[in-house]
C-alpha cells in the first residue's frame, strides 16, 4: 500500500513539470507579454521594463523557465494584479470555504446517489426506477449555474428559507481560526455561527451537488444492476445466506468499485462547477475568485489556482485510487 | 457530417469478416451481412428515447437555420427600448409574446437567434474538438511506440487540469470572442477523443479479422485506415453526441463568466442568464427562458447519444 502511494506521488512528479511548462508557455501567450500580464494592462513602460528584469523576462527562454520553476518550488506564484496580496495566500484564504461547499456537495451526491441507484436497480422497471433514470437525465443536462439561479430564487429570494448569498451572515460575530466557518463555530462553540455557516452552504451545496448526484445514481444503478445478476450473487442466495448479509456484503460492497471512480472523477467537475455556483450565490471561495480574476484579467491569480487545482485533483484520484484496498482486498493484496 | 458517412460505408465492409469470426446470435442472423451502423440505425428508428432526441434536435436546429425568418426582429434590435422603466420590465403582450429584457429587446427574437448562436458554438467546437482529438489519437494509436508514449503523456497533461478551468485559461489568451470559445471548448474535448478512439483501436488491433487483414498481405495503412479505424470509430461518435450536450452547456457558462465577448445585451443563451441575474426578483422569466432553452438542447443531443450507445454496444445484440 505504502509503495503505491510513493508511487503514485512519484508519477505525479512529471505531469507536475509538463503542467508547469504548459502555464509557462501559456504567460507568454497572453496578450500583452508576460509582464503586462503580471502587471495588468495600465502599466507603465517604466514598471514594465522594472519586470521585465526583475523576472528576467529579457533572458534567454530555458533561463527564464528554470527561474519560474524555482520561484514555483518556494511557493512564490506571484502577486494578484488585482487585491496586491501573493496568490498562494489568496488561495489559502479561500480555499477551506471551497472544501466545505464540495464536502456538502458530494455528501448531498453520495448520501442520495447511492441509495437511490440501489434501490433503483433492486426493483428494477418499477416507479423509483424510472424517476430515478430520469432526475439523472435532468441532472446533467440543467446547466449548474442555472440551477443554482432557480434554487435561489424559489428559495432564497421568494420564500426566504434560505440566505441568498455569502458564507455567513455579514452581521455575525464570529472567531475564525481555521477559516472553515462550520468547524470554526464547532471549534469556539459559536454554536449559532456554526449553524449560520451550515445554513449558508445548503443551496449552493445542492446545486453544486446536482451533477455529482446525477452521475452516482446512475453509475451505482449500472452496478448493482449488474453485480446482482452475477453467478456468485445466485450461488450464494441458494446457498441460503441471509438476505442482508446478501445485500450489504455481496452486492452491495462489489458495487462500489466503479462508484467509487466516479466520484473521484466528479471532483474535477465539482471544482469546475464551484466557479460557477460560487458566483452565483456569491460565495467566497477559490471558484468565485477566480471567475473574478477572469474578469479582471488577473493573470497570476488564474495561472497560480490552475496549477494548485491540479494539485488537489491529482492528490483526491491517488486518494481514490488508495481506498479501492480497502473495499476490495484482492487489491490490496497485489499492491 | 462527412465524418458519419465514412465509417458507415467502410464498417459495413469491414463488419461481415468480424461476424463470420464470432459468430453473431440469433439476433444478428435476421439480417446477415448488415453492419454495425445499419443495424443501430435499425434500433434507433424503433427507440422511443431516440426519437425524442432526434426530434428535439431537429427542432432546434430548424429553428436555428429558420431565424431571420422565424424572429419577429433582428438579433440585434432593440424594439421596445422606449418602453423600459428602471423599475418595470414589460411582460408577455400581443406584441412581444414572452415579453421584453432589461435592454428592450424581444425575448422570443432573442431565444430564436440565441439557439443559432448556441448551436453553431456547440457544433463547430464538438467538429473542432472531435478532428483534433481523432488525429491525435489515430497518431498515438497508428504509430505506438514513444509517439503514443508522447500523446498519452499530453493526454493526461490536459486531463489533470478541470475542463472548465482549462477552457477558461484558453480563452482568456484568445481573446474575448465567440471564436475563442469555440476554440477553448474544443481543446478541452481534444483529450477525451483522442484517448477513447486510441483505447478503442488497440482493442481493435487484437481481434482475428485485423490478423486475418495483415495476413492477406494488407499495407499497414490500409489495414488502419480501412479495417482498424471504421471499427474503432462508434465509442467516438456517441462521445461526440454525448458532448454536443456539454459543449451548449459549457458555452453558455463560458459566456456567463464573460469571456464570450460582444454587447451584454446579445442574442445568446448564456448571455441572457447573466443579464436576467440582476433582475431575478423583478421578472424571473428572463433567466427561466434562456435556462429552459439550454437544458431542453442538451437533454435532445444526450437522449440521442445514449441510445447510439446503446444500439452501438455489442453486447444488446442478441437482447433484440
Amino acid at each position: 500500500m505504502l509503495r503505491l502511494i510513493v508511487q503514485r506521488l512519484l508519477l505525479l512528479i512529471p505531469l507536475l513539470l509538463g503542467l508547469s511548462v504548459l502555464l509557462f508557455a501559456w504567460v507568454r501567450a497572453l496578450p500583452g507579454g508576460p509582464a503586462t500580464a503580471l502587471l495588468g494592462e495600465r502599466a507603465t513602460p517604466e514598471a514594465i521594463a522594472r519586470i521585465n528584469t526583475l523576472y528576467g523576462f529579457d533572458q534567454p527562454i530555458p533561463v527564464q523557465y528554470l527561474k519560474y520553476l524555482t520561484r514555483l518550488l518556494q511557493g512564490d506564484f506571484g502577486v494578484s494584479t488585482r487585491t496586491g496580496r501573493p496568490v498562494l495566500d489568496e488561495f489559502m484564504t479561500r480555499f477551506p470555504a471551497t472544501i466545505e461547499l464540495t464536502v456538502v456537495a458530494l455528501v448531498i451526491a453520495i448520501g442520495i446517489g447511492i441509495p437511490l441507484g440501489y434501490i433503483a436497480a433492486r426493483r428494477a422497471g418499477s416507479f423509483i426506477d424510472h424517476s430515478s433514470v430520469v432526475a439523472s437525465l435532468i441532472g446533467v443536462t440543467v446547466p449548474v449555474f442555472f440551477l443554482a439561479f432557480i434554487l435561489k430564487y424559489i428559495f432564497a429570494v421568494e420564500l426566504g428559507w434560505f440566505p441568498s448569498t455569502g458564507r455567513q451572515d455579514p452581521t455575525m460575530v464570529a472567531t475564525h481560526p481555521t477559516n472553515f466557518y462550520v468547524l470554526d463555530g464547532l471549534l469556539t462553540g459559536e454554536w449559532d455561527a456554526a449553524w449560520d455557516a451550515l445554513v449558508h452552504l445548503i443551496l449552493p451545496g445542492i446545486a453544486l451537488g446536482s451533477i455529482p448526484l446525477a452521475i452516482v445514481t446512475r453509475m451505482t444503478r449500472a452496478a448493482v444492476s449488474e453485480v446482482q445478476n452475477a453467478d456468485y450473487v445466485r450461488t450464494a442466495r441458494a446457498k441460503g445466506i441471509k438476505p442482508a448479509r446478501l445485500r450489504g456484503e455481496h452486492i452491495l460492497r462489489n458495487s462500489m468499485l466503479p462508484v467509487l471512480t466516479t466520484i473521484g472523477l466528479q471532483v474535477g467537475l465539482l471544482l469546475s462547477g464551484a466557479v460557477l455556483t460560487e458566483t452565483v450565490f456569491a460565495f467566497a471561495g477559490i471558484g468565485s475568485f477566480l471567475a473574478e480574476a477572469v474578469f479582471n484579467a488577473d493573470y497570476p491569480v488564474m495561472q497560480g489556482f490552475v496549477l494548485m487545482i491540479a494539485i488537489v485533483y491529482a492528490l483526491v484520484n491517488l486518494l481514490v485510487d488508495v481506498s479501492y484496498g480497502l473495499i476490495d482486498p484482492r487489491l490490496r493484496r497485489q499492491q | 457530417m462527412s465524418a458519419n458517412e465514412l465509417p458507415l460505408t467502410d464498417g459495413a465492409a469491414a463488419e461481415p469478416l468480424r461476424t463470420s469470426i464470432h459468430g453473431d446470435g440469433p439476433g444478428g442472423e435476421d439480417h446477415a451481412g448488415e453492419g454495425v451502423w445499419a443495424r443501430a440505425w435499425r434500433t434507433l428508428r424503433k427507440n422511443p428515447v431516440a426519437i425524442t432526441g432526434f426530434v428535439i434536435v431537429a427542432v432546434f436546429v430548424l429553428v436555428a437555420l429558420l431565424a431571420p425568418w422565424l424572429a419577429p426582429y433582428g438579433p440585434d434590435e432593440l424594439p421596445g427600448r422606449a418602453e423600459i422603466r428602471p423599475t418595470e420590465i414589460p411582460g408577455p403582450s400581443a406584441e412581444y409574446p414572452l415579453g421584453l429584457d432589461r435592454y428592450g429587446g424581444d425575448v422570443l427574437s432573442k431565444l430564436i437567434w440565441g439557439a443559432r448562436a448556441s448551436l453553431l458554438v456547440g457544433v463547430l467546437s464538438t467538429l473542432f474538438g472531435l478532428v483534433g482529438g481523432m488525429a491525435l489519437g489515430l497518431l498515438a494509436g497508428w504509430f505506438g511506440k514513444w509517439v503514443d508514449f508522447g500523446a498519452m503523456r499530453l493526454v493526461d497533461l490536459m486531463l489533470s487540469v478541470p475542463s472548465l478551468l482549462l477552457a477558461v485559461s484558453i480563452a482568456a489568451i484568445a481573446g474575448q470572442t465567440s471564436m475563442s470559445v469555440i476554440v477553448a471548448i474544443a481543446v478541452v474535448q481534444v483529450p477525451i477523443f483522442a484517448r477513447l478512439l486510441r483505447g478503442s483501436m488497440l482493442a481493435q488491433r487484437g481481434q482475428d479479422y485485423v490478423l486475418a487483414a495483415s495476413a492477406l498481405g494488407l499495407s499497414r495503412r490500409s489495414v488502419t485506415m480501412s479495417h482498424v479505424l471504421p471499427n474503432s470509430v462508434g465509442p467516438v461518435i456517441v462521445q461526440a453526441t454525448l458532448t454536443l450536450a456539454t459543449a451548449v452547456i459549457e458555452a453558455a457558462a463560458l459566456s456567463y463568466l464573460g469571456l464570450g465577448g460582444g454587447e451584454p445585451s446579445t442574442a445568446e443563451w448564456g448571455r441572457m442568464l447573466v443579464a436576467a441575474q440582476q433582475e431575478l426578483a423583478v421578472a424571473p422569466r428572463l433567466a427561466i427562458l434562456p435556462g429552459i432553452c439550454i437544458a431542453v438542447t442538451a437533454l435532445g443531443f444526450t437522449l440521442v447519444g445514449e441510445s447510439l450507445r446503446e444500439a452501438l454496444d455489442p453486447r444488446n445484440r442478441t437482447r433484440r
